[in-house]
């Protein structure tokens, strides 16, 4: 999976939680739980939901390195080894 | 034979509109089955019905605004054999997944959900949907012809946001006007809570890990155990205690508003079953699938500004219930413990209690009690 189509996958999956949100209109590079008004139960069925859908589980001492769109997308990104994508 | 009636969703509920009908007339139900789904003000509900027997009738059509105490249908409670379905009658007999505004549309303008296209997640009917349909199909058709019953109040064409707003405005003005609130606050060191949290949930899979939401309830849950004068309900001039716990609990809905339905016979659960049971809860409440028995039932009411917001809250009391907690946000600050001085995540536990049914001594007990309670987790 490449970095483009987790990202597609992540913004389904959080349309899917926040079903009024427009992702559109998601700043990239800013906490999107404020975005989208996620309370912590929102973001444990998020969790659970990439847990299922891409295998990856993620520890709640990783929560904060995965606040932001693209923080979270490089994250699932060096976690399954997508192409091009460089640890850090 | 039974008349099944529009239910009191609320402490100032005065009417709902019928959404539609799960059972048809001939089939059996029993009690605590769901027969239709309502919309109020503040939310869209799945009416369980209190008696078993046989659905004879069906009184009132979907989309119909009702005051409360309307007879929306007949039902023998002796079984006996009823009436096959009249098909003027129109009967949605499996859940369709829709927003909450949607269906209120759908309710206003006569249509059908079973034959809407769901545009939104997993097919999910939103609004616009709704709208095109009502295009699509131009003027409502007829209402069915149902037995005689009171005229039904004319929907209002208010926006469900509007609705809501007014009806927590009744709620809560009625609740500072008729309820003598005072308030008491403790702010507890969850230091050994989180960190047992933390242990816990690293061992869990994710899909079973537990909030601190679900600690902070079974903790008030366990509290009233020890101070029970805070479970109970203000009837006409007097308090009626509960034997159930049933929290309340708060829980904002997107694009406005908040519901606090009950988590039932909350004191008796594991933290597992609690934490499935919340889930379960906040879930169906946002989905506008909350059940009637959980709208009337609650107790006491517990809200909590989870990692965001501010660190206190003085909530105001639910009528009829006589009690509410709210917890502020977990917050870092230094705190004295043992004769130094540490960081450690603090919570500020606000009670708002009726001075009409206990005092500030007990009051204190049950705050005191949580909060051991609290930073003992193994316990809960």
């Amino acid at each position: 999976m490449t970095t483009d189509e987790i990202r597609d996958t992540v913004l389904r999956m959080l349309g899917e939680i926040a079903p009024e949100a427009d992702l559109g209109e998601i700043e990239p590079d800013v906490d999107f739980r404020e975005q989208l008004d996620l309370d912590s139960m929102d973001f444990l069925n998020f969790v659970i939901a990439v847990d299922e859908e891409l295998g990856i589980g993620i520890p709640e001492s990783d929560y904060p390195r995965v606040a932001t769109l693209e923080s979270f997308v490089a994250y699932l990104a060096e976690r399954m080894g997508a192409p091009g994508v460089e640890a850090g | 034979m039974a008349e099944f009636v529009m239910p009191a969703l609320g402490a100032d509920m005065s009417a709902g509109t019928l959404l539609g009908w799960r059972k048809r007339p001939g089939d059996t139900v029993a009690r605590g089955d769901i027969i239709a789904d309502v919309h109020t003000d503040k939310a869209d509900v799945e009416v369980e019905v209190f008696t078993s027997g046989v659905v004879e009738k069906l009184l009132v059509g979907p989309g119909e605004k009702v005051p409360v105490g309307t007879p929306l249908a007949v039902i023998l409670e002796d079984g006996k054999a009823a009436p096959v379905l009249p098909p003027s009658v129109a009967v949605e007999a499996a859940h369709i997944l829709a927003s909450p505004s949607a269906k209120a549309l759908a309710a206003e303008l006569g249509v059908d959900l079973a034959s809407v296209r769901g545009s939104g997640p997993k097919g999910r009917i939103q609004r616009r949907d709704v709208e095109q349909a009502a295009k699509a199909a131009g003027p409502p058709p007829a209402p069915p012809a149902p037995a005689p019953r009171p005229a039904p109040a004319p929907v209002e064409p208010e926006g469900a946001e509007a609705a809501m707003r007014r009806a927590i405005a009744a709620a809560m003005a009625r609740s500072k006007r008729e309820i003598p609130h005072f308030y008491l606050s403790e702010t507890i060191d969850l230091s050994r809570t989180m960190g047992w949290l933390a242990q816990e949930n690293l061992a869990r899979p994710v899909q079973d890990r537990l909030l601190h939401g679900v600690l902070l309830l079974k903790a008030v849950a366990l509290g009233l155990r020890e101070v029970p004068e805070l479970n109970a309900t203000w009837q006409g001039e007097e308090v009626v205690p509960s034997d159930a716990i049933h929290l309340g609990v708060a829980i904002f809905l997107r694009g406005g508003g908040l519901v606090a339905p009950a988590l039932h016979d909350a004191d008796g659960q594991t933290l597992n079953e609690l934490m499935r049971s919340f889930r379960d809860l906040v879930s169906r409440a946002r989905a506008g699938r909350l059940r009637s028995s959980e709208m009337t039932d609650p107790t006491i009411t517990v809200t909590s500004l989870g990692e965001r917001g501010t660190e206190s809250v003085s909530p105001i009391i639910f009528p009829p219930q006589v009690a509410i907690i709210g917890f502020g946000r977990l917050v870092e600050r230094p705190w004295v413990s043992e004769g130094q001085i540490l960081p450690c995540p603090l919570v500020t536990a606000t009670l708002a209690a009726d001075h009409r049914v206990t005092d500030g001594h007990r009051a204190a007990a049950f705050l005191t009690a949580v909060s051991r309670l609290l930073q003992e987790p193994e316990g809960l």
